[in-house]
C-alpha cells in the first residue's frame, strides 16, 4: 500500500492545504462556513508549535481536523511519514492548485487510512473538559480507558499504577480516583483530560486551552510538566491557547490564525520579538501585563473596521478590512506565506 | 456605612458533599459582604471551593451538596431558609450566573437562539418578538458577528469562545441585580474580553448591578474588582484591594501564587509553581490549610488555624507569619527603648 512506504522527513507532522468546511443554514439556502481554509504548517520530533488567533478562527478545527475528528473537506496530512489523509488535490510550487485544461482541479488518487493504530500515538487534550469526559465514570475509569483500548497493561496492580502516577503527574490527589468526573472543579476536571491523554505515551499532542482553567500556580506545574515530558520523551505538541505568555513561554515556534488561514509563522521570540504581519502586531499590543498598576492604565486596542465572518469572508486577504496598509492587491488575491528569513513566514502583501 | 446598601451578605458558610468516599468539605467558613454596584473578586486554586460558593448562593448545588452551617442574606432574608419557589424567582431575574463551563448550561439539542428567547422569556415580561430582538441585541453585544445566522447554530456548531459569550449574553439578559460571574472570560482573547468586561462594567454603572467575578486572571482582577478575596482549602486567606493584594501579599500561598506567573523576563526558565500536593478535602489538616505546603510554616500552623489579622487599611490575611512578624517588631521595638 501507498501510505505504507516510509518517507523520510525532519518533520512529524505535516499538514498541507488543510480545508475544513461545514454547511450552515442560512434563509432557504445552504452556505459553506470555512472555519479552516487552506492551512500549511509541520512540527518537527519534540517540538511544541503555539497556535494564536481571535475566538473563532478555526483553532479547535484544525486540532480536531488533523486527528480525523472531523472528515477534513481536503488536505494531506502526513505523520511519522506515513500518509494519514490526502484528498487527492495537486498544487504547484507557488501552492496554487493545478487545473487541467477545462479549468478543473486535478486530482490524485485520495487516502484515508484507518486511524485506529494513530489513535495511540495522537491524542488531544479537549477545550471543554465538561462535555469530553463522561460525568458518570470515576476517573480511574476515564484514565483507564484508553490504556484498556489499546490493552497497555498486564496486570489489574499495573493498571492501577499507571493511572495513579499519570494522577500524581497533574497533580491530583490519589484519593480523587474513584470520585465520578461531575464531582470535580473545573481545574481538575482539565486536569484528568490532561492524564487521560497522556496514558498511551503518544508522540503528540493537541492540547487545545489545556491549561486555561487552571490557577496559576497549577498552570505552572502543568506547563513545567509538558516540558518535561518533551524533554524525556521527545512528545511534540500543537499548543492552542489565547494566553500569549503561557504560549510564548511553552512554544519554539508560534503560528498565527486569522479568519481560517495562517498569517505568521516564527520562532517564538522571534514572533514576539519582530512581529511582521499587521494582524500579529495587533495582537501583540494586546498583551495583558499581570500587574494592577499596568492593567489599570492600559487601553484596549480597538481594531478598526468590521469583524468578518467565515460565513461572509472577505476576497483576497481576511485581514484587508480592518488592515491599515491594505492596498487594491489585499482585495484582489490571497497572500502566500513567504519566507523572511530564518523560517519566518509571513502572508502579506505589503509588510 | 449605610446596611441597606448591601446586597449579599454569606456568614460563616459550611458547605459538603456527602459521597461514599465521606464527607467532602468544600467550604469551611466563609463570610464576606457584597455591596450594590461593587464588584468582588475571588482567587484561589482550582479545587478551593469558589464554584461551590456560587452554587451554594444560588442553591444549585449538585443532589449530595448541602449547606450545613451558616447563612445567604439577601437584602437582610436568610436565602437557605426560602423554599423552592422562592429560589426560582431569585435565580435568574434577582441573581445570574455564568457557568465556568459553558456545556453545562447550554442544552445541545436546541439552537441558541432558543435558549436565549427561553431564558429571557422566563425572567422579564417581554413578548416574544421583543425577545428574539433582545437574545439578537445581546449577541451583538458580546461580539458575535453575523448573529441572525448563529441564533439557528447549536452549542456544538460554536467555538468554545462563541459559547462563553452565548452563556454571558444570556445572564446579562435578564439584567440581574447580581451577577455571578465563574471564569467568564477563560475562553476568550484580550480584545474580546475587553469587550465584554466593558459591557459588565456598563451596566453595573447603569442599574447599579453588583457582580462576583471569580477568576485567576490577574488583569481583569486588577481593571474590574473592588475588593479581592484569596481562597484556599474552602476559607479565605487573604482579603483586600488588588493593590494591597499584588504589592503587599501577607499569606504565604498569596505570595506563592505570585511567583507562579509567567512574565516577559522569564520566559526561558521553568516556572515556579507550589510544591507539594493539594489539598485532600475528605482529611482537612488541624491547623492552617496550607501549613503542609508552606516553606515558612512554623509549629504553630500544625494544630492551630490562624484567625484574620488587620495587615493594613482594608488589607486582612490569616497567617501565622503575620503575628509573628508583630511580636518580632514589638520586640524590636520595646529593645530599642
Ligand atoms: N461542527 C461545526 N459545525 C458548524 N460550524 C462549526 C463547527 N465547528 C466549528 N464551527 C465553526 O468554525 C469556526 C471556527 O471554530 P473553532 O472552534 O475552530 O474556533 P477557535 O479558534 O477554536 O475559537 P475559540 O478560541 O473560541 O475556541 C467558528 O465560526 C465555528 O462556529
Ligand atoms: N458534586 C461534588 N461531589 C463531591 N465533591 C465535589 C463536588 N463538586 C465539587 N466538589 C469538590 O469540592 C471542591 C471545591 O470545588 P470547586 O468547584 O468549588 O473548586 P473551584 O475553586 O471552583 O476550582 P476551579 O478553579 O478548578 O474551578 C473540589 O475539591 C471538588 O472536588
Ligand atoms: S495582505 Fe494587505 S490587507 Fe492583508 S495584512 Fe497585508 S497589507 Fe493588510
Ligand atoms: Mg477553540
Ligand atoms: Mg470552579
Amino acid at each position: 500500500m501507498a501510505n505504507e512506504a516510509k518517507t523520510t522527513s525532519e518533520y512529524l507532522l505535516e499538514v498541507e492545504h488543510l480545508k475544513q468546511y461545514f454547511p450552515v443554514r442560512q434563509g432557504f439556502h445552504t452556505v459553506m462556513l470555512k472555519a479552516v481554509d487552506d492551512v500549511s504548517f509541520a512540527i518537527r520530533p519534540g517540538e511544541t508549535l503555539g497556535l494564536v488567533g481571535e475566538s473563532g478562527c478555526g483553532k479547535t478545527t484544525v486540532g480536531r481536523s488533523l486527528l480525523r475528528l472531523y472528515q477534513p473537506t481536503a488536505g494531506r496530512i502526513t505523520f511519522d511519514g506515513k500518509v494519514l489523509l490526502d484528498t487527492g488535490e495537486q498544487y504547484d510550487e507557488n501552492g496554487r492548485p493545478v487545473l487541467d485544461a477545462s479549468g478543473k482541479p486535478v486530482k490524485g488518487p485520495a487516502i484515508e487510512p484507518d486511524m485506529f493504530p494513530f489513535r495511540r500515538q495522537m491524542q488531544m487534550v479537549f477545550q471543554d473538559p465538561y462535555s469530553s469526559l463522561n460525568p458518570r465514570m470515576t476517573v480511574e475509569d476515564i484514565i483507564g480507558e484508553p490504556l484498556d483500548v489499546h490493552k497497555l497493561y498486564s496486570s489489574k496492580a499495573e493498571r492501577r499504577d499507571k493511572i495513579l502516577e499519570l494522577m500524581e503527574l497533574v497533580g491530583l490527589n490519589a484519593e480523587h480516583a474513584m470520585r465520578y468526573a461531575h464531582e470535580f472543579s473545573g481545574g481538575q476536571r482539565q486536569r484528568i483530560g490532561i492524564a487521560r491523554a497522556l496514558a498511551v505515551n503518544p508522540k503528540f499532542i493537541v492540547c487545545d486551552e489545556a491549561v486555561s482553567a487552571l490557577d496559576v500556580s497549577i498552570q505552572a506545574q502543568v506547563v513545567n510538566m509538558f516540558e518535561e515530558l518533551q524533554d524525556k520523551l521527545g512528545v511534540a505538541y500543537l499548543f492552542i491557547a489565547h494566553d500569549l505568555l503561557v504560549v510564548h513561554h511553552i512554544s519554539d515556534r508560534i503560528a498565527v490564525m486569522y479568519l481560517g488561514k495562517v498569517v505568521e509563522i516564527a520562532d517564538a521570540d522571534e514572533l514576539n520579538g519582530s512581529p511582521i504581519h499587521p494582524y500579529t502586531l495587533s495582537l501583540l499590543s494586546a498583551v495583558p501585563i499581570p500587574d494592577p498598576e499596568t492593567a489599570r492604565h492600559s487601553k484596549r486596542i480597538v481594531l478598526e473596521g468590521d469583524v468578518p465572518s467565515p460565513l461572509n469572508m472577505p476576497s483576497g486577504c481576511p485581514f484587508r478590512t480592518r488592515c491599515r496598509y491594505a492596498t487594491e492587491q489585499c482585495a484582489a488575491e490571497m497572500p502566500p506565506l513567504s519566507d523572511r528569513g530564518d523560517g519566518h513566514m509571513v502572508a502579506c502583501w505589503n509588510k | 456605612m449605610s446596611e441597606n446598601n448591601t446586597l449579599l451578605q454569606v456568614e460563616n458558610l459550611h458547605t459538603s458533599f456527602f459521597t461514599d468516599n465521606g464527607e467532602v468539605r468544600a467550604v469551611n467558613g466563609l463570610t464576606f459582604r457584597l455591596d450594590a454596584g461593587k464588584t468582588l473578586g475571588i482567587v484561589g486554586e482550582s479545587g478551593s471551593g469558589k464554584s461551590v460558593t456560587a452554587y451554594s448562593i444560588m442553591q444549585i448545588l449538585a443532589e449530595t451538596g448541602r449547606i450545613v452551617e451558616g447563612s445567604v442574606k439577601f437584602k437582610g432574608e436568610d436565602l437557605t431558609k426560602w423554599n423552592a419557589k422562592q429560589m426560582q424567582a431569585f435565580r435568574g431575574s434577582k441573581c445570574s450566573i455564568i457557568f465556568q463551563d459553558p456545556m453545562t448550561s447550554l442544552n445541545p439539542v436546541f439552537t441558541i437562539g432558543y435558549q436565549l428567547e427561553e431564558a429571557i422569556l422566563l425572567h422579564t415580561d417581554k413578548t416574544k418578538k421583543e425577545a428574539k430582538e433582545r437574545a439578537i441585541e445581546m449577541l451583538t453585544l458580546v461580539g458575535v458577528n453575523e448573529p441572525e445566522a448563529r441564533v439557528k447554530q447549536y452549542p456544538h456548531e460554536l467555538s468554545g469562545g462563541m459559547r462563553q459569550r452565548v452563556m454571558i449574553a444570556m445572564a446579562l439578559a435578564c439584567e440581574p441585580d447580581i451577577l455571578i460571574a465563574d471564569e467568564p472570560t477563560t475562553a476568550l482573547d484580550v480584545t474580546i474580553q475587553a469587550q465584554i468586561l466593558e459591557l459588565m462594567q456598563e451596566l453595573q454603572k447603569k442599574m447599579g448591578m453588583a457582580i462576583i467575578m471569580v477568576t485567576h486572571d490577574l488583569g481583569v482582577i486588577a481593571s474590574m474588582c473592588d475588593e479581592i478575596l484569596v481562597m484556599y482549602g474552602g476559607r479565605v486567606c487573604e482579603r483586600g484591594t488588588a493593590d494591597a493584594i499584588f504589592y503587599h501579599p501577607a499569606h504565604e500561598y498569596t505570595k506563592g501564587l505570585l511567583r507562579s506567573i509567567p512574565r516577559a523576563d522569564n520566559m526561558n526558565e521553568r516556572l515556579v509553581p507550589i510544591g507539594g500536593t493539594p489539598i485532600n478535602l475528605l482529611q482537612m489538616p488541624e491547623g492552617c490549610a496550607f501549613c503542609p505546603r508552606c516553606d515558612a510554616a512554623m509549629k504553630i500552623c500544625l494544630t492551630q488555624k490562624p484567625d484574620e489579622y488587620r495587615v493594613g487599611d482594608d488589607h486582612l490575611a490569616s497567617c501565622w507569619m503575620n503575628v509573628k512578624e508583630l511580636y518580632d517588631s514589638q520586640e524590636e521595638n520595646g529593645n530599642g527603648e
